[in-house]
C-alpha cells in the first residue's frame, strides 16, 4: 500500500486545512464522557471525541478497544449508559439509525449491510427514509455516482456485483442522504490498492465540501495518508489524540497496543526441494458464482513463504478447497505434497502427509464455535499429537496441547475450556494459526492470516509464519492485504479470474505492479516488468514447476 | 356439448378445490418472505375452519364467519410468533407443534358441530352473464371468496414488488442483520407477516367448512395445509405461480375423484401423491438453477433473529 498512498498524502494535506479554516468552530459532533457497559466488560469508558467540520478523523484501536461500540452509539444502533452527544453544539439523543440519518449521519458498515437478491436501486431505497419515486431515485443514483466517480448500474442485482462495487452501493446510499458526518468502518479491507486510491479521492472531495468523515481502519499507512487527526482507543478509553501525518506507522501501532511493537524480521530464505507442487490445476463448477481455476501452476519450496495476492472472488475459495482437499480434483498429479500425488484425496490423507491448513473463515471452518479450545485443538491435531488412542480421546493430552498453544501464542482467554466463539477475532486467529504451526507441518496453507486482526497480534502471527518457514516448512499465504504479503513473502503471484500470474521474487516487484495484476491488467504489468525481467534473464529461477 | 359441460363442471370444481390452497399458500408466502417458516399452516387452517363454521352456525352471517376464520388463524399465528420471535424457539419444531395443537383444538371446539349442515356462502350472480352457457358457470358463477383469492394473488404481488413496505419485508427476509443495522424493526415486521399468514390460512380453512364441503368434520383439511406449504416452494415464492400451482394441485385432486368415478384404474393414493412428487421434482429442478434460488428464496428463512447488536 505504501507508495501510492504516500503520494496522495500531499494533496490531502493541502486540501483539508484550507477547507476546515473556512468553517465555524462549532464541532460537527462532540462525544462527551460516553460510557457503555456490557455484561463483563466496559466497552467505552468516559470516551471524548471531537469531530470538526470537513475533517477526516481516524479512530484507531486494537480489536476489542471499543471502536465498534462507539460508532454504534454515534449511529444510534446502541445507546450509551452515560455521557452526551452534541450535534453542531446542540445536545441530541440518537436512539435509532433513523434518527442518526435525520441528523445527517451516514454509515458504511464493515460487513456490508446489503441485500443480495435485491437490485442496487432497491438497496439504496432501503437506506433512505424518503418517499421518492423509483424512477427519480434511479436518476439521482446515476447523478451521484457520476459526480463522485462511483460507477454503478442501479438495475443490477447485488449478488453479482464485485466487492468493490458493493461498497460503492453502500457509499452511494449514504451520499444520497447528503450526510454531514460519514462513518466508515474498515472500508478498504476488501479493495485493491487502485480501488482504495479512488475511494480516497472520493473521500477527500467529500471532506472538501464540508462533510466530516470518521474513518476506522487497521491500515496505518492509509490513515497517515488520508486523515487529518486521529483518536486512539485502548481498553475502552481514549489514550491519545494525535495528528497521524506527523506520526510513523510504528508509533501509531504502539499507541494502540500500549507497548512497543516488534516488526517481523525476515531473514533471507534458504530454500530446499519443492514440497507443495501444483500443476495444470483446473476446476469446473456448475455454480454460476464460482470462479473456475484455469491451468494454475506453482511450487512452494521448503523454507520459503509463497504469497498469492488477489481480490476475493477470483478463485481463492476454489484454490483453497482444492489444496485442502475439501474439493478434490480429478487428476491426482494436479496437487503433490513432497512429490506424493494427492489431487484426488480428501483432507485426512493430505494432513497425514504433513499438510496443515488455516482457512479464511475462523468460526465454522477453522474452529467449531460451540466447542471448547481443547476440543478444537483435538480436531486437527488428533493424529500428529497422538490425542486419540484406539478411537478414544485422550483428554489430558488434548488439554495439554491446547494449553501449549495458548501459552506459545499469547492467546487471551480464560483457559482451554473456553468456547471458541467467546474469543475475539484476533485471539481466535492466534489460536488457530498456533494450532497448525505447533504440529510442525511440512506444508502450511494459510488464508488471510491477519484479516481483522490488530497490529500487535498480526505482528506475532507474521513472525510465527516466518519462523516456521525458516525451519524448513513450505508456507503458502493467500491474502488480499498487500502490506502483509510484502512483509511475509519471498515470492508473490496474483490470482485473477481463476488464472495465476507468474511469480516474482518480492524484492523485484512493487505494490503498483501487483496492484495492476490484481485488477486483471496482466499485459500492462508484463510490459512494465519486461525490462526488469530482461535484465534478470538467466538468473530467474522462480518458475520451476 | 355434453363433453364440454362435463369439462366446465370439472374446471369449476378445480377452481373451488384450488381456492383454499391459494389463501393458505399466499399467507405462507408472505410469512416466508419475511424469513419466518411457519409449518403450522394445517393447524391454522383447521382452527379457521371450525371457527368459521361455528360462527356461521350460530349467527348465520357469512361475512362474520369468514372473519372468525381469519381471527382464529391469527390467534394461532400469534402463539407461534410469541414462541419463535420473543422466546426464540426453533421455528420448525414450533410450527409442527402448532399443527398438532390446531388439530386437537379444532376437534375439541367442533365436537357439537359434527354432522350439522350449512347453506354455504352466496355465489356471484351477474344477471345475464351467469346464465351464459359454459362461460357463465366458469367465469361468473363462483362464490365471492374465489374472486377474493384471485384478487389477493395480484394484491400480494403488487405489495411485495411495488410498494415500499413490501420491499422492506423482502429485505428483512433476505438479511435480517442488515435490516436491523439500517434501523428496520425486524421483529415487528415478522410478527405482522406471520399474522397475515395466520389470517390467510384461517380464511382458507373457513372456505373448506363454509363453501367447499359446507359441514364440519374432524381433520377435514386432509393435508391441504401441507400442500399449501409445498406450493410456496413449488412456486419459488412467486405469487402468480402460487395461483397456477394451486389450480394444478387442485386439479389433480379433482381428476383423482373423476378418475375413480369413471373407473380408471389409477390408485387414488397415487394421485394424492402427485402434488408432493411435483414439488420434489420442481425443487430438484430449481435447485439446479442457483440464480433463481438466490433471487427468490428468502436467505434468512427459518433463522432466528437475535437482536443483540
Amino acid at each position: 500500500m505504501s507508495i501510492p498512498v504516500r503520494d496522495g498524502a500531499a494533496t490531502a494535506g493541502a486540501a483539508i486545512p484550507g477547507a476546515a479554516s473556512r468553517l465555524p468552530d462549532v464541532p460537527r459532533l462532540e462525544v462527551r464522557r460516553v460510557t457503555k457497559r456490557f455484561p463483563g466488560c466496559l466497552a467505552n469508558d468516559c470516551v471524548d471525541l471531537v469531530l470538526r467540520s470537513g475533517e477526516i478523523h481516524a479512530l484507531l484501536g486494537e480489536n476489542g478497544a471499543g471502536k465498534s461500540t462507539l460508532v454504534k452509539i454515534i449511529y444510534g444502533v446502541l445507546e450509551a449508559d452515560a455521557g452526551d452527544l452534541l450535534w453542531e453544539g446542540r445536545p441530541v439523543r440518537i436512539d435509532s439509525p433513523a434518527t442518526a440519518r435525520k441528523l445527517g449521519i451516514g454509515m458504511v458498515f464493515q460487513h456490508f449491510s446489503l441485500f443480495e437478491s435485491l437490485t442496487v436501486a432497491e438497496n439504496v431505497a432501503l437506506g433512505l427514509d424518503g418517499r421518492e419515486r423509483p424512477a427519480a431515485l434511479i436518476e439521482r443514483i446515476r447523478l451521484v455516482s457520476q459526480r463522485y466517480g462511483l460507477e454503478l448500474d442501479p438495475d443490477r442485482h447485488v449478488y453479482n456485483l464485485s466487492v468493490g462495487e458493493r461498497q460503492r452501493v453502500e457509499i452511494v446510499r449514504c451520499l444520497l442522504q447528503q450526510p454531514r458526518l460519514l462513518v466508515m468502518d474498515e472500508p478498504t479491507s476488501v479493495l485493491t490498492p487502485q480501488e482504495a486510491i479512488s475511494l480516497f479521492e472520493t473521500l477527500r472531495r467529500l471532506a472538501a465540501e464540508g462533510c466530516t468523515i470518521l474513518y476506522i481502519s487497521h491500515k496505518l499507512e492509509e490513515i497517515r495518508a488520508l486523515c487529518d487527526s486521529a483518536t486512539v482507543l485502548r481498553g475502552g478509553r481514549v489514550v491519545a489524540s494525535v495528528d497521524p501525518r506527523t506520526q510513523t506507522a510504528q508509533a501509531l501501532a504502539e499507541l494502540m497496543i500500549g507497548s512497543s511493537l516488534m516488526s517481523p524480521q525476515r531473514s533471507p530464505a534458504t530454500t530446499g526441494a519443492a514440497r507443495l507442487q501444483v500443476s495444470h490445476l483446473s476446476t469446473t463448477s456448475d455454480d454460476p458464482f464460482a470462479t473456475e481455476l484455469k491451468e494454475v501452476r506453482f511450487a512452494v519450496r521448503a523454507g520459503e513463504i509463497f504469497g498469492i495476492a488477489g481480490v476475493a472472488g477470483n478463485g481463492q475459495a476454489e484454490l483453497l478447497a482444492a489444496l485442502s482437499g475439501e474439493q478434490p480434483v480429478s487428476d491426482p498429479m494436479m496437487v503433490r505434497i513432497d512429490g506424493e500425488p494427492v489431487g484426488n484425496s480428501g483432507p485426512q490423507r493430505r494432513r497425514n502427509l504433513g499438510l496443515a491448513f488455516v482457512p479464511e473463515e475462523r468460526l465454522g471452518r477453522g474452529a467449531v464455535p460451540e466447542m471448547s479450545l481443547s476440543d478444537n485443538a483435538l480436531l486437527s491435531g488428533a493424529r500428529t499429537q497422538g490425542l486419540v488412542r484406539q478411537g478414544m480421546i485422550r483428554r489430558g493430552r488434548s488439554r495439554a496441547f491446547a494449553e501449549r498453544i495458548i501459552r506459545s501464542f499469547n492467546v487471551v482467554t480464560h483457559g482451554y475450556r473456553a468456547e471458541a466463539r467467546s474469543l475475539s477475532g484476533g485471539n481466535l486467529q492466534k489460536f488457530i494459526v498456533g494450532r497448525e504451526i505447533l504440529q510442525e507441518p511440512k506444508v502450511l496453507v494459510v488464508a488471510q492470516p491477519t484479516w481483522g486482526v490488530d497490529a500487535g497480534a498480526a505482528a506475532a502471527i507474521h513472525q510465527a509464519l516466518i519462523d516456521l518457514a525458516r525451519q524448513g516448512t513450505a508456507v503458502l499465504v493467500i491474502s488480499q492485504d498487500l502490506d502483509e504479503l510484502f512483509v511475509l513473502c519471498d515470492r508473490l503471484a496474483v490470482l485473477f479470474q481463476g488464472r495465476l500470474s507468474d511469480s516474482e521474487p518480492t524484492g523485484q516487484t512493487s505494490v503498483e505492479q501487483i496492484g495492476l495484476l490484481m485488477g486483471g491488467l496482466f499485459e500492462a504489468s508484463i510490459a512494465a516488468a519486461a525490462a526488469r525481467n530482461a535484465a534478470l534473464a538467466g538468473k530467474e529461477t522462480s518458475h520451476v514447476v | 356439448m355434453e363433453g364440454a359441460t362435463t369439462a366446465v363442471a370439472i374446471a369449476v370444481a378445480m377452481i373451488a378445490a384450488a381456492t383454499p390452497l391459494i389463501f393458505a399458500a399466499l399467507g405462507e408466502l408472505v410469512t416466508e418472505k419475511s424469513g419466518m417458516l411457519n409449518l403450522g399452516v394445517e393447524g391454522m387452517m383447521l382452527v379457521g375452519a371450525v371457527s368459521g363454521f361455528a360462527v356461521e352456525a350460530t349467527t348465520g352471517s357469512g361475512i362474520l364467519a369468514v372473519a372468525a376464520g381469519a381471527v382464529a388463524g391469527m390467534a394461532l399465528a400469534t402463539l407461534f410468533s410469541v414462541l419463535t420471535l420473543a422466546l426464540l424457539a426453533n421455528q420448525v419444531a414450533t410450527g409442527l407443534a402448532l399443527t398438532l395443537f390446531g388439530t386437537g383444538l379444532s376437534a375439541l371446539i367442533g365436537k357439537s358441530f359434527v354432522g350439522m349442515p350449512l347453506p354455504g356462502l352466496p355465489h356471484l350472480a351477474v344477471p345475464g352473464l351467469s346464465d351464459l352457457p359454459l362461460i357463465g358457470p366458469l367465469i361468473f358463477g363462483h362464490d365471492l371468496l374465489v374472486y377474493l383469492a384471485i384478487a389477493m394473488t395480484f394484491g400480494v404481488h403488487e405489495f411485495l414488488y411495488r410498494t415500499r413496505p413490501g420491499l422492506i419485508l423482502r429485505a428483512v427476509g433476505e438479511n435480517h442483520d442488515a435490516a436491523h443495522a439500517i434501523g428496520y424493526p425486524v421483529l415487528k415486521i415478522r410478527f405482522a407477516a406471520v399474522l397475515f399468514g395466520g389470517a390467510m390460512s384461517g380464511i382458507g380453512g373457513a372456505y373448506l367448512s363454509l363453501v367447499y364441503t359446507p359441514m364440519w368434520a374432524e381433520n377435514m383439511t386432509a393435508g391441504r395445509g401441507w400442500i399449501a406449504l409445498a406450493l410456496v416452494v413449488f412456486a419459488t415464492w412467486k405469487p402468480a405461480r402460487v395461483l397456477a400451482g394451486a389450480w394444478l394441485f387442485g386439479g389433480v385432486s379433482i381428476l383423482a375423484l373423476h378418475a375413480q368415478g369413471s373407473g380408471v384404474a389409477v390408485p387414488s393414493q397415487f394421485l394424492n401423491m402427485l402434488p408432493y412428487l411435483a414439488t420434489i421434482l420442481v425443487l430438484v429442478l430449481i435447485s439446479r438453477d442457483r440464480t433463481r434460488i438466490r433471487l427468490n428464496a428468502p436467505a434468512c428463512l427459518g433463522r432466528s433473529f437475535y437482536p443483540t447488536v
